[in-house]
């Protein structure tokens, strides 16, 4: 058998001597980008555009005068109230889902991950709906409420409520991948090491999840401040005392007050900004912490 | 201890499994479970001559349409610009890059009636691209038109996401193997890259249609909400609420999880197909 | 302390993984666990520590039910294969974690926690690397801190779970002279889990080899290496070549020699299992060439791999390959090159019976199959010059 080994031979014509194509033609890279950044573009960058200059459209005053009405503060006051109680429940709630899920085998396990999922896969006015079902005046307890004076549909109760479920998911659904990832060893090694229940969760568990702790409050929070479907079901738009942020918007956008809806709604625009901007940062320690680890 | 008694379990030496579970269970029997449940027994209660009703009603009819419809073209279009986004983002070194990347999220972490306002500011008939386009005789705002470009931009992010992990991780060798092997770019990228891409380019598109359906901030400024024309099924629900047709409400709302869920199995199911003639 | 474990058992799922498991480890014993994978040798272990539940039967320390025992009085060192360090704190708060999470009353002050943790740095040769973390040390110095970390709660037990696993062949060797001096220093009882036949030989006191659930044999590694009771530790512990003989009053016939056989082998089909280094080679046609030896027969060589000192020969002997180690000189001065005939003998042998081989190991058959392969391999080789 006789051996052939591939060489070039400068007698080949010149399509023989062309590159391999590993990647496409600069004229497909070109068109592709294009057609990426211009769709970006359109979809992504006009609408924050609007927003800033919508808000700025009567000039800087009026845009002050938007944000500092009574009303306006009212709703930043509860969207600040609601995003400071649910956020804090849901990463208890989440702690503890995921330590029940990702840290003992039983009978059960999916079916209460799917339950867990649940408010992240339906429509937030259903989020909404099942309390006004339920705590409405027509609703189950309707009247058990309405007789002892307790409001919670049409008031803040109701508000925080539904934020609560429709964000529920949203810290367990980070830590619960990555409590599975880490495994038991470190609470193992922590409890034979004489550590009580509490002071391996504090000392062990809790530092093991941080980052992924905060990119799921981050999230919760993000969502908390934003909702819209699920609070209007509930909140009966109830100025100054049951709208939140993105409800007055609603509200004065009806009223065809614009400059003053996109007054507020820069407002959240910016702490989206600043969500995205921590979630950046968070992802790029998670990678860096990643490649160091794979050097050993 | 609790959790040895209800659940079926292998004992382990961690600690606080009655307590974890216990919070758990209590928190998602309040949160989740108990009004879920309020929903079935109001579906029941409704009966089925008012299930029926429902059904049979022009106007949650052309609801339904609309919904998921316009959910349908949207998660496509976003499959189609989410795939091309997703290439460049990982193929393509470029100014801006990961400045965009990061943008990318935009959508999930901007508030949904922030994007409705916006979004019916640009595409009315005086607004920014509208009056362009109403010369050219297109009208957006006010139509199952808007909803779609609405509902595009709260989808974005599905389709990228969930494809762009799976082309980092993509073993540029098979690219290389095939070029060697004498294929054509266009061959290559058709044969070799765009098959294994495929299950995560479904998951994209079974997201963003999921978030389609039940969308509502977003939609409700720029759809006009005409009944039957431009009205979406979350809208008809809380209309229902409003009017204290609570049987009414809870029977569409019933028929959406119901139609949603069939899609969504059958999406998951072409997925595991697809996934099984790829060989696993 | 003294580890007494009694008829323990463990089933998962439908598996068997523990089959009334009896051993008794001694005070200041050294003792390795050995074994395949899958063998339950670390369920064993893990059940001793108290991380996992046994399904019957019962673990005493000191003739005392350990389940009984709160941690305080049980007190076991367990040292995971991966180590488990907390990688967000540094080397000395890892170690002095174990004092640190004592309750009020039985804590020790700063200074205290600080001296201990210097002594048991030290004593691991880890001083300088105090202030640290786990993601800055190599996988040979996070193993001495976690050995360092279970010293802290003076335990009266050492459990190591694959201890010298993830590390490279150079670092296992310098830390097993270091863990054995620690044994010696400490005097505590210790247990470990290896796979590798050859770290449990060199380290241990005893060995006990488990197999599919069971102990198969307890005993020093020198009882261990010559005198396996069974052919599944003989084919564990080396390599192993095959040879059928019959079994017949009490003697084995392998061709037309006889070697004797342990007492309790029934008559029947038997096998004889030689290690390579024990088969001698020597010029075709030579009757008797050693004292101890037993005349085989005739082999062709097949395929030589000279690898340093070590030369190893595969030779066709009655249609099956057999597998023959010596030194680089000996096989010079014999002058043989593949394709030449050459007589060989047996050294120590040992008879098992020819079923419970099958079923154990899977010898002789597995010899069988492996001509084919070879043969189109070695085809396409020049000789090797050795």
């Amino acid at each position: 058998m006789v051996d052939h080994a591939p060489s070039f031979d400068a007698s080949l014509p010149q399509a023989a001597r062309r590159p391999l194509p590993l990647t496409e033609s600069a004229g497909a890279r070109t068109a592709l980008i294009t057609v990426a950044l211009g769709f970006l573009l359109l979809f992504l960058l006009l609408p924050l555009i609007v927003v800033f200059a919508e808000a700025l459209r009567l000039g800087l005053g009026s845009y002050w005068a938007a944000i500092g009405e009574p009303e306006a503060l009212a709703a930043i006051r509860l969207t600040l109230l609601t995003a400071l109680i649910v956020v804090p429940l849901n990463a208890i709630f989440g702690i503890a889902a995921a330590w029940a899920i990702t840290k003992f085998q039983f009978a059960g396990k999916n079916l209460l991950i799917t339950l867990v999922d649940l408010p992240f896969s339906v429509s937030p006015v259903i989020g909404g709906m099942v309390f006004v079902l339920l705590f409405g005046l027509q609703g189950v307890l309707g009247p058990w409420l309405a007789a002892h004076d307790i409001h919670i549909i049409f008031a803040i109760p109701g508000v925080i409520i539904a934020t609560l479920f429709v964000t529920l998911p949203f810290v367990a659904r980070e830590l619960i991948p990555l409590m599975q990832k880490q495994g038991t060893e470190y609470e193992e090694a922590a409890l034979m090491l004489g550590a009580s229940g509490w002071q391996t969760l504090f000392r062990v568990t809790l530092p093991n999840i941080r980052w992924g702790l905060l990119y799921g409050l981050l999230l919760c929070n993000g969502r908390a401040i934003g909702e819209f479907g699920a609070v209007a079901v509930v909140s009966g738009h109830i100025v100054g005392l049951t709208t939140t942020m993105p409800l007055y918007i609603e509200v004065l956008y009806n009223d065809f007050n614009f400059a003053a809806a996109f007054a507020v709604a820069s407002l959240l625009t910016l702490m989206a900004f600043a969500t995205l901007i921590l979630r950046a940062i968070l992802e790029w320690r998670a990678a860096r912490l990643l490649a160091r680890s794979r050097l050993h | 201890m609790i959790g040895g008694a209800i659940a079926i379990r292998q004992r382990s030496i961690v600690p606080g499994f009655g307590l974890s579970l216990g919070v758990t269970l209590s928190y998602l029997g309040l949160i989740v479970i108990i009004p879920l449940c309020v929903l079935l027994l109001k579906t029941s209660d409704a009966g089925w001559a008012k299930i029926w009703m429902e059904l049979s009603s022009l106007r949650t009819l052309a609801a339904f349409r609309v919904s998921f419809g316009v959910a349908f073209l949207a998660a496509a279009f976003n499959t189609v610009f989410g795939c091309i986004v997703a290439w460049v983002l990982v193929r393509y070194q470029f100014f801006g890059r990961r400045l965009i990347d990061a943008m990318i999220d935009l959508p999930f972490a901007l508030p949904t009636a922030v994007a409705g306002i916006s979004l019916t500011q640009i595409y009315a008939g005086n607004g920014w691209l509208g009056a362009a386009l109403a010369t050219a005789g297109i009208k957006v705002a006010f139509t199952p038109l808007g909803i779609l470009v609405a509902l595009a931009f709260v989808g974005l992010p599905f389709v990228v996401r969930t494809v762009q992990p799976v082309l980092q991780d993509f073993d540029r060798e098979t690219e290389e193997a095939g070029a060697l092997l004498g294929a054509s770019r266009w061959n290559i990228l058709r044969r070799v890259v765009f098959p294994p891409l495929v299950p995560a380019v479904m998951t994209g598109f079974t997201l963003a249609f999921a978030r389609g359906i039940g969308e509502y901030g977003s939609v409700i400024f720029i759809a006009g909400n005409m009944p039957g024309y431009s009205e979406i099924v979350p809208l008809l629900i809380v209309i229902k609420l409003e009017q204290f047709d609570y049987a009414g409400a809870t029977v569409i709302a019933s028929l959406m999880l119901v139609a949603s869920f069939i899609l969504l199995l059958a999406i998951n199911l072409l997925q595991a197909w697809t996934r099984r003639q790829q060989g696993g | 302390m003294r580890i007494e474990v009694k008829d323990l058992t463990k089933r998962f799922e439908h598996t068997l993984v523990l089959d009334r498991i009896n051993l008794e480890i001694r005070q200041k014993e050294f003792l390795g666990l050995l074994g395949p994978s899958g063998s339950g040798k670390t369920t064993l272990l893990r059940i001793i520590a108290g991380l996992e539940f046994a399904d019957g039967g019962v673990v005493e320390a000191d003739g005392r039910d350990v389940s009984t025992l709160g941690f305080e009085e049980r007190k076991f060192g367990f040292v995971f294969q991966h180590y488990a360090l907390f990688n967000h704190m540094t080397v000395f708060e890892n170690v002095a974690f174990g004092m640190k999470v004592r309750p009020r009353g039985a804590r020790p002050d700063k200074q205290a926690i600080a001296d201990r943790v210097k002594e048991l740095l030290e004593l691991v040769q880890l001083g300088e690397f105090e202030d640290r973390f786990p993601a800055q040390l190599s996988g040979g110095q996070r193993q001495r801190v976690a050995l360092a970390r279970t010293l802290t709660i003076d335990p009266q037990v050492l459990l190591l779970d694959e201890p010298f696993g993830a590390l490279d062949a150079k670092v296992r060797v310098e830390l097993r002279r270091s863990l054995r001096d620690i044994h010696d220093a400490t005097g505590l009882t210790t247990i470990f889990v290896t796979h590798d036949q050859e770290e449990a030989l060199d380290l241990a006191d005893r060995v006990a080899i488990m197999n599919h659930g069971i102990i198969e044999q307890i005993g020093t590694p020198n009882e261990i290496y010559e005198s396996p009771k069974t052919p599944f530790i003989f084919d564990f512990l080396g390599r192993t070549n095959s040879f059928e003989c019959v079994i017949e009053h009490g003697k084995a016939r392998l061709g037309d020699k006889e070697l004797p056989v342990e007492a309790d082998i029934p008559d029947g089909r038997g096998v004889a299992f030689v290690r390579p280094h024990a088969i001698v080679l020597s010029p075709p046609n030579d009757p008797e060439p050693t004292q101890d030896a037993r005349l085989l027969g005739t082999a062709i060589l097949r395929f030589i791999s000279a690898r340093g000192q070590r030369a190893v020969a595969e030779l066709l002997y009655e249609r099956r390959l057999i597998e023959a180690e010596t030194t680089r000189e000996s096989l010079k001065e014999l002058g043989l090159s593949i394709g030449d005939k050459c007589t060989v003998s047996l050294r120590l042998p040992r008879i098992y019976a020819r079923r419970e081989a099958e079923r154990q190991t899977g010898i002789p058959e597995r010899a069988a199959a492996r001509p084919p392969f070879r043969k189109r391999l070695r085809s396409r080789l020049s000789a090797t010059p050795y």
